[in-house]
């Protein structure tokens, strides 16, 4: 094969083959495209963060419901609000041999944090790191005490020190710099060692049977796991049935009950993280479709709420979505720290108090507005989007759809051509799984005006503002609970966007899997992967 | 004739630097890398940054420029998408496409010829008809969807062949083959097929129209009133003369078998150069597209020449016209 050895796979390879002869199992398993690369401090997808964990580790593992376990560290306490002591774990050694120390960790918190790096954000409130012992280092949140630092961590993936400088790999660079060793090759401490990588043809994982954790993962038996991008769905769904690939994801929803109709195929369905919902343009004096008017209906509470309630969730869900969706009130999903059960509730759908709200604002019949939409980015989210236009027809809204590839639609609507949008589609997975991200990207401005990345609709509450700040540095967990569920009803009344959904996640498995636990963020941890016996 | 060849070289240049220049025009219209290449966590001055960085900021004569600059010098950039120089990554995906065009050209001659000739010699026959009715199909039936009803009958009814990627494939140096393996073989079988059916109707249609015209001259008549072997009649001289201009079609089509070869290549997840084109078309990966734009017209005209210089050879009355001309 022309694909890149590590320098150590191929005698990792062989010495796997050797210590387990008798229980060989293999995973094939494909996914719609290939991971962007094997450096961990690169690139920030979710696939590509999936693959990194099953061989880089890091402080902290986040199991598939969410939970927070040791993993690189051992313990960890809080000395006072801004600094906390972690323990590292002892006799842990890389792939490569070499062994796992404190230095590792500092030297990859100032790898990660370099410029072009980005996964900076899983250390964003770090300041400090020192080394108390080879097996002891003390965190820094210099600006404030950082309620979510856990939260954070499980993305922060340890490398080797002696092996990126032996390689020439200190420096991250993206895209158009020089290529990086770091990215074709791997050397974690974590259960799988790369065995070879050829980009967009397949990806092998090797089993560590040196790892530490295997006594944590008895039921894991996985000895080799073969990844293959197929971008086709048609083709992903047929060698699933033909059983050339053990599981594959995302099964298109039209051919869920096909495949669950197949011999020997199940599909697994279940929520995902991410929550999709609409937004208005709230900032402009005069809507771009509106030219000459002075007007921008969205800046009135009651129209944005008249295009809550125009749309008819049940309808998506079950006709555009067949059923695999779950409709929420909230900008965070089950799961994600500072979620409301109680408080997930919609307004009701009524056509005609969405028409009574509009001419009560001065628009009974209606005003032209162009609706920007990604076509290739959510799950099926052109077909949502068509469901939605004559839903607001309905209610005398005069729409253009702007269906367009996700390259040019998060480009329109987003910061770098100046959030060139009325009205458009967006869905979000909070990085940090807690309620702050979201408030912080989607729901305020900052101080400043210019923070809320993705706040495309620029919308903006002087107390969500501020509850945004103290949330950020609350470590009460009641309290900060509390200032959650107060940003979120005002978010709520405001209407500050238009929740949809929660989409569904559907893998398709073969029955030669045994156990496979489907994690809400659509991606594989091999420890949670068993082959039938 | 050497002026002839530097001539049409110099012509190359141009179409190429043209090709370049459309395409990277039409860039602009595909969107903005950034979002791809960077998480949603990124602020905007790393976006900003990033942008930069990759000189998008440049006016695009700027941009156009150093692209050309640096394409002159074998210098084509690093994928945004995979961080590795573009021009190895042609290279390594290279021979992925050209054994798949291989075997589907293959195929398509040694298939679509008998077919032709046995539709020409046999006008009325039932079996022609089936023949050129089942060719309708290779023709208007969207690539595509001959894959896909390929892989449901031969890999998830039958089982018989695999429904993706390459098989396993040896190295021959920097060239990876599929051809040495049984795995590599039988991957290749309905990709080949998807591809070349449609090349397989044209050249059919093809040399049927040409048998059929060959057919009624005069020298098959005086060929039959000498009492040749049918035999010799349709193989030796019918035949023979058909066979210039199927030569030039197929050359020219090889150039469109490798363009069609990103559909196929597609459905197959067959890992070439029209896949890894396709796919940096998903991401705006500049260059990616543009180098394998230029790859592409590259093919093109070197295939184009070729054809003309065999013309020139296989033809005789071509090089008395063209001494006649020079001569006076």
């Amino acid at each position: 094969m022309m694909g890149k050895f590590t320098s150590f796979g191929l005698s990792t390879v062989l010495a796997a083959a050797v210590a387990w002869p008798a229980a060989a199992e293999t995973f094939r398993y494909s996914t719609s495209g290939d991971v962007l690369g094997l450096d961990p401090h690169i690139n920030n997808e979710g696939p590509t963060n999936a693959m990194k964990g099953n061989v880089y580790e890091a402080l902290i593992h986040r199991h598939p419901d969410l939970s927070l376990h040791p993993s690189l560290a051992t313990s960890w306490e809080i000395a006072d609000d801004t600094t906390w002591i972690f323990h590292l774990r002892e006799g842990v050694t890389f792939h490569n041999g070499n062994p796992f120390t404190a230095d590792d960790v500092l030297f990859s918190f100032d790898r990660v944090r370099q410029e072009q790096s980005e996964m900076v954000y899983t250390v964003q409130s770090i300041t400090e790191m020192t080394k108390i012992d080879d097996y002891t280092i003390q965190i820094v949140t210099g600006n404030g005490p950082n309620p979510t630092l856990l939260q954070e961590l499980p993305l922060f993936f340890i490398m080797d020190q002696e092996w990126t400088e032996e390689n020439g790999a200190t420096e991250v660079v993206r895209g158009a710099g020089v290529q990086t060793f770091a990215n074709n090759n791997a050397n974690g401490t974590g259960p799988y060692i790369i065995g070879e990588r050829v980009p967009d043809v397949q990806t092998v994982l090797v089993r560590n049977d040196d790892w530490w954790g295997w006594g944590d993962f008895p039921e894991a038996n996985v000895t080799e796991a073969i990844l293959q991008p197929i971008s086709n769905d048609a083709t992903r769904v047929a060698a699933l049935i033909s059983g050339e690939i053990d599981m594959m994801y995302p099964v298109p929803l039209q051919d869920v009950d096909r495949l669950n109709a197949s011999d020997g195929v199940e599909v697994l369905q279940g929520p995902e993280l991410r929550t999709i919902f609409l937004g208005f343009d709230q900032h402009r004096e005069e809507l771009l479709d509106m030219p000459g008017t002075g007007q921008n209906p969205f800046l009135d509470q009651r129209v944005r709420q008249a295009f809550f309630q125009a749309i008819d969730i049940e309808a998506i869900a079950q006709v555009v979505m067949r059923g695999a969706a779950t409709p929420t009130g909230l900008m965070v999903a089950p799961g994600i720290q500072g979620f409301q059960e109680d408080m997930n509730d919609r307004l009701p759908y009524d056509p005609d108090a969405a028409r009574a709200l509009l001419a009560d604002a001065g628009y009974p019949d209606g005003f032209p507005l162009t609706f920007d939409c990604p076509n290739d980015r959510y799950v099926n989210d052109e077909a949502i989007c068509l469901a939605v236009v004559p839903m607001l027809e309905r209610i005398g809204i005069d729409v253009t759809l702007n269906a367009q590839t996700k390259s040019l639609h998060f480009n329109k609507i987003g910061a770098s051509e100046g959030y060139n949008t009325s009205f458009f589609m967006l869905g979000w997975t909070p990085g940090s799984y807690d309620a702050w991200n979201p408030l912080n990207e989607l729901m305020t401005v900052g101080p400043d005006g210019d923070g809320g990345t993705w706040n495309c609709g620029r919308y903006s509450n002087p107390r969500v503002e501020e509850l945004t700040q103290m949330i950020a540095i609350e470590t009460d967990p009641e309290a900060r609970n509390e200032m959650i569920r107060e940003a979120f009803q005002i978010h709520k009344d405001d209407v500050g966007h238009i929740t949809l959904h929660q989409q569904a996640l559907a893998w398709g498995v073969r029955d030669n899997v045994g156990e496979i636990a489907q994690r809400p963020f659509n991606d594989v941890d091999l420890r949670f992967v068993t082959m039938a016996q | 004739m050497i002026a002839y060849i530097i001539r049409r070289l110099f012509q190359s240049i141009l179409v190429m630097l043209v090709v370049a220049f459309i395409s990277f025009g039409l860039f602009n219209f595909v969107g903005d890398p950034i979002n791809n290449m960077v998480g949603q966590e990124a602020t905007t001055e790393q976006r900003e940054a990033a942008r930069e960085r990759l000189g998008l900021n440049d006016p695009f004569p700027v941009q156009f420029g150093r692209f050309v600059a640096n394409a002159v010098q074998g210098e084509f950039g690093l994928s945004y998408r995979l961080g590795e120089p573009v021009d190895e990554i042609l290279v390594e995906r290279l021979p992925a496409t050209l054994e798949l065009v291989f075997c589907a050209a293959l195929f398509a001659l040694l298939l679509g010829v008998p077919a032709g000739v046995y539709t020409g010699l046999h006008r009325h026959g039932f079996m022609s008809k089936l023949l050129l009715t089942v060719s309708l199909v290779g023709i208007s039936l969207p690539t595509f969807l001959i894959g896909i009803l390929l892989i449901l009958v031969f890999s998830v009814l039958l089982g018989w062949l695999p429904s993706f990627g390459r098989g396993a494939t040896v190295d021959l140096g920097w060239w990876s083959t599929g051809f040495l393996t049984v795995g590599g073989l039988k991957a290749l079988i309905l990709p080949s097929i998807t591809l070349a059916l449609f090349q397989m109707t044209l050249i059919m249609r093809l040399v049927r129209a040409e048998m059929l015209e060959v057919l009624r001259t005069d020298y098959i008549k005086f060929a039959r009133a000498r009492g040749l072997s049918n035999r010799a009649i349709h193989f030796g001289h019918a035949l023979k003369n058909t066979m210039v201009p199927v030569i030039t079609i197929m050359g020219l089509q090889i150039g469109s078998l490798i363009a069609f070869a990103i559909i196929t290549e597609t459905v197959f997840q067959w890992p070439g150069m029209g896949l890894l084109f396709l796919q940096a078309i998903q991401f705006v990966d500049i260059p990616v597209m543009s180098s394998y734009l230029v790859l592409v017209a590259l093919f093109f005209v070197v295939i184009n020449l070729i054809v003309d210089l065999l013309y020139y050879v296989v033809d005789p009355r071509l090089r008395i016209e063209r001494s006649t001309a020079g001569g006076h």
